[in-house]
């Protein structure tokens, strides 16, 4: 793995130095804009992660190919912080001061983000995260190319209680940061609509959860009280497959109850036997089933450049699709690739996203997705059933006590004058924290 | 007088179009074409409503999504990559990369269903009627009840009458007459169907006072019931998980509870056993029910002789050093992932469970139990008793025991205690491979799989007693039960914490488990 990836930067470095028609390796490297790809490549996220890897290589490959951006080639350095939260940080020093990097596009769970972010911002370097998350953050270094709550789990909630009329609700999730921000952000949501305490039960399981017998017992029960029940599910990884096997042994179907979850895209259902997912739902940004001729075109582009006509593309690779094409833009429209003139640039861009839609950076360094509810299907693809409008990203959940009042601007609009990422309209005080 | 009038008017019209449409497919196709889920909903009325013969069998292919459209219009059925005429069942040329499925969604199919549902109620087969008509239950209103009224009297088979007779007295409950819905909850007391429940429940609250009083007696009849079922569940969930523990631990029991090696590679032995199970489900990809069957002794032989060759080659250095062991088995298990990670992939790999292990069988409506766990509870006790009789009653089983129990004396009646040792770790790892292949049945088989076993098997075989495969088997049925009855109040994660904090403190008062080993062999 470590030995082709070695081995794609040096043919990549090659080809840059060829394509410039200079004699020396040395001269190249000099006068090329480097972008750092900081996505593990072994341990357990590797399964994720690399896919977004050589979605960058591809888009590089891509843009030097139409000439590079301000006159320069570009020239991917990719690092392996191997699934290792703390390396992550000790990486993303390395691509900022050793290898000079103009960008970094990376990160995956939040925890490495969290891990990433004082590094980024000591060090003044942008850093693009194209993972749906929980939100309750905005750092003037990052830009969230993924989904903030309000864009994935809300709107799912809204399809479930308006369209299938849900009235009971099971909020399922993996112990970590990610479902209990979500679920307490969905639980504050559920009570603001009405929903009564007794109607929502939430669940936390460990890490790849086996023995899903007696909670699917519980949830079977939960249901059969006489009110639609559907299970909104932020399980992680591959503790969903023995989760759905279970549901379809105790002969719960996805017409009874629905699960609607939100890390299962169709990375995840490639490897799996789909048959007893079938029906279930999940709430994207982006379905590779969506048809339109820009989706056809980067599917297209993907299948030859992995040399696989079965890979399948994802959410987060459009996320990255879109943030790369946005840093481009403002690149060029700052006339330098200088973090602050290029952060500033960012803001109010639009490129058009792969759904027929388009993207638009805010303010909060979030953008505004459109939110998709589909339908598994037999061969491991997405049903669309529901689209809504592009949505406006939410750093600050306006259903949390804690950050209703926070608002995130970095034009300084909203916040008094002074950008800022943590601003209490209440206090009128910017507290700069992350958290 | 006018109003009937017209009513049959607009009947006959509708009769006299049905009659027209022969073929509903050339009705319902532009519908299909269009492809929204509205025109799709329309489709699925006008088939339902339609007189064609083969309505039914049209709904089905729908429903299973085996219905296709060619771009010029061309209906067919694709199914095994063979492409037929919906009508006539005939091959057609077109082939099959050229059509487009016709997608359902959740609301589609049950609409179908509902349709298929009321269709199969006057089906030949008693089986599909008592299908359909349960399944109709919750949508039953009094005129549907009175449809059911006049089915009732020409049904002969008593499972399908009872099942008309609940929908029937479902209905009276909303019934205009008091005394009809007093009879009827009179009549529903005790009944777990989940429908009756959900109507009981709105009549507690009912304004007049005698029908609520009723209700709630006959609804706490019914609660009482499920109580009662409820804990017979969790018996049978906390025996299962049980039995996986037993399983995953019953060759660790050979291993380190009669060789006293301490194994660390024991998850990794399980892994290949559940790899083994895909390899052979890729070798025959169209016998997948009988795979398991095959997949049984090749797991067995595989583990077995991966345990032989570890046996050989690392651990007869190590005898009688167990920090070494230790360390070297951690090592050996790091290799094996990583060599199934290099060779295989670093993802996990799909195992398909075999239709007889699909489903579940259903005591009654509250209460049902999976295939899958039934037959991996009785898997487990045989592949006990099987060990079992090995040790107890064959040559090899009893030299194990001499060995093990004293090796100088063993040697000097002239057992070959080399062989012997790697007989018995073969034999433990080879049952280690065999609970790889019921593991690969409920959970995800990567390369990750064995170290999530490890440490509940080294749990189960020191908490039942080092050395005693009796032991082995309470501990940890017990274990998965006391599991599974703090689950629902405590959660999983809790639940697991409690059941590792009570071993620890067991194991302070009793060091050598539930079942200590007495006697000359209990040694050191």
């Amino acid at each position: 793995m470590l030995l082709t990836t070695k081995l794609k930067q040096t043919l990549l470095a090659l080809g840059t130095a060829a394509a410039l028609g200079l004699s020396s390796l040395t001269i190249a490297a000099d006068d090329t804009i480097k972008v750092g790809v900081l996505h593990s490549l072994s341990g357990t996220m590797a399964i994720s992660e690399t896919t977004l890897k050589d979605t960058l290589l591809m888009l590089i490959d891509e843009q030097n190919k139409k000439g590079g951006v301000l006159g320069k080639k570009l020239e991917a350095v990719v690092v392996d912080p191997a699934s290792n939260w703390p390396l992550f940080a000790e990486k993303a020093r390395d691509l900022i001061e050793k290898d000079k990097v103009a960008a970094t596009f990376g990160c995956w769970t939040s925890v490495s983000r969290k891990s990433v972010l004082p590094v980024f911002e000591e060090k003044n370097s942008l850093l693009f995260y194209p993972v749906q998350y929980e939100g309750e953050e905005s750092s003037k270094n990052v830009f969230y190319t993924g989904a903030a709550p309000n864009q994935q789990a809300i709107p799912a909630v809204d399809y479930l209680m308006n369209d299938l009329e849900v009235k009971r609700w099971v909020l399922a999730g993996t112990d970590y940061v990610y479902p209990r921000t979500t679920n307490k952000i969905l639980e504050a949501y559920l009570k603001a609509k009405g929903v009564d305490e007794k109607d929502i039960m939430i669940n936390y399981t460990p890490f790849g959860h086996s023995d899903w017998q007696s909670i699917v017992a519980d949830i079977k029960k939960f249901g059969s009280d006489g009110k639609k029940t559907a299970v909104v599910s932020t399980i992680n990884g591959d503790a969903n497959v023995p989760f759905y096997k279970e549901l379809g042994n105790q002969g719960i179907s996805a017409e009874d109850i629905p699960v609607v979850a939100f890390s299962v895209g169709e990375e995840e259902l490639s490897g799996i036997d789909t048959k007893p997912l079938v029906g279930h739902l999940a709430a994207w940004n982006y379905f590779m089933s969506v048809e339109n001729d820009a989706n056809k075109d980067f599917i297209a582009k993907w299948k030859t450049f992995t040399k696989n006509d079965k890979r399948v593309t994802n959410d987060p690779m459009e996320a990255h699709v879109i943030g790369f094409n946005m840093w481009i833009k403002a690149v060029e429209k700052a006339g330098t690739t200088e973090t602050d003139k290029v952060a500033d640039a960012m803001i109010g861009l639009e490129v058009p996203n792969l759904t027929g839609g388009t993207a638009k950076m805010l303010p909060n360094h979030h953008l505004t997705k459109p939110v998709l509810i589909g339908e598994i299907q037999e061969n491991g693809q997405f049903e669309v059933v529901s689209k809504t409008p592009e949505v406006a990203g939410d750093a600050w959940s306006d259903f949390l006590p804690d950050s209703k009042n926070i608002v995130a601007d970095w034009t300084g609009k909203e916040t008094d004058g002074k950008p800022c990422g943590n601003y209490n309209t209440e206090t009128k005080k910017c507290s700069g924290q992350n958290f | 007088m006018m109003k009937r009038l017209m009513i049959l008017v607009v009947l006959s019209w509708l009769c006299f179009q049905s009659v027209q449409a022969e073929d509903v497919l050339i009705e319902v196709l532009p519908l299909l074409q269009t492809n929204t889920v509205q025109t799709k909903q329309q489709a699925i009325e006008t088939l339902a409503k339609s007189t064609d013969a083969n309505r039914a069998q049209y709904l089905q292919v729908l429903m299973n999504g085996e219905l296709y459209l060619h771009s010029n219009g061309t209906l067919a059925i694709v199914k095994d990559s063979q492409v037929l005429d919906p009508k006539t069942n005939q091959v057609l040329t077109l082939p099959s990369s050229e059509f487009k499925k016709i997608t359902t969604t959740n609301n589609l199919r049950s609409q179908i269903r509902k349709a298929l549902e009321q269709l199969n109620l006057t089906d030949a087969n008693p089986t599909v009627r008592l299908q359909a008509a349960t399944n109709l239950l919750n949508t039953i209103t009094p005129d549907i009840a009175a449809s059911w009224q006049q089915l009732l009297t020409t049904e002969t088979n008593p499972t399908v009458k009872n099942a008309l007779q609940l929908g029937i007295d479902l209905a009276a409950l909303n019934a205009p007459e008091k005394s009809a819905r007093l009879q009827a909850i009179q009549l529903l007391s005790g009944n777990l169907a989940p429908e009756v429940r959900k109507r009981l429940q709105v009549l507690t609250t009912d304004s007049d006072a005698e029908i609520a009083q009723a209700s709630q007696r006959s609804l706490k009849t019914i609660n009482d019931k499920i109580e009662l079922y409820s804990y017979g569940e969790t018996l049978f969930f906390g025996v299962s998980l049980g039995s996986i523990l037993v399983l995953a631990a019953i060759g660790l029991a050979i291993t380190f509870g009669v060789m006293g090696v301490i194994n660390m590679a024991h998850g990794e032995l399980i892994m290949l056993g559940a790899y083994t199970t895909y390899f052979i489900q890729q070798l025959m990809p169209s016998f997948i029910d009988y795979s398991l069957i095959l997949a049984i002794p090749a797991a067995f032989i595989v583990s077995g002789l991966m345990g032989v060759l570890i046996e050989r080659t690392v651990i007869r250095h190590l005898y009688g050093r167990p920090l070494e062991t230790l360390l070297a088995t951690f090592g050996i298990s790091l290799i094996l992932q990583q060599l199934v990670r290099t060779v295989v992939s670093p993802q996990n790999v799909p195992v398909s469970n075999p239709s007889w292990m699909s489903g579940s069988l259903e005591i009654n409506s509250v209460l049902s139990l999976t295939y899958n766990r039934l037959y991996i509870i009785v898997f487990c006790l045989i592949v006990f008793a099987v060990l079992f009789m090995v040790l107890k009653k064959t040559n090899l089983g009893l030299q194990v025991r001499a060995v093990s129990q004293n090796r100088a004396m063993a040697r000097a009646m002239g057992v070959r205690s080399a062989r012997v040792d790697a007989l018995t770790f073969g034999l433990g790892s080879g049952i280690a491979g065999v609970a790889g292949v019921a593991l690969s049945q409920i959970t995800n088989v990567g390369p990750n799989l064995g170290q999530s076993y490890i440490i509940d098997s080294f749990m189960v075989v020191v908490f039942g007693g080092v050395g005693n495969l009796w032991g082995t088997l309470v501990a940890g049925l017990s274990l998965g039960v006391v599991n599974k009855v703090l689950e629902p109040w405590a959660g999983a994660v809790l639940a697991k914490i409690l059941v590792l904090v009570f071993i620890i403190l067991f194991i302070q008062k009793r060091p050598r488990g539930l079942f200590p080993q007495k006697g000359r062999a209990a040694g050191d």
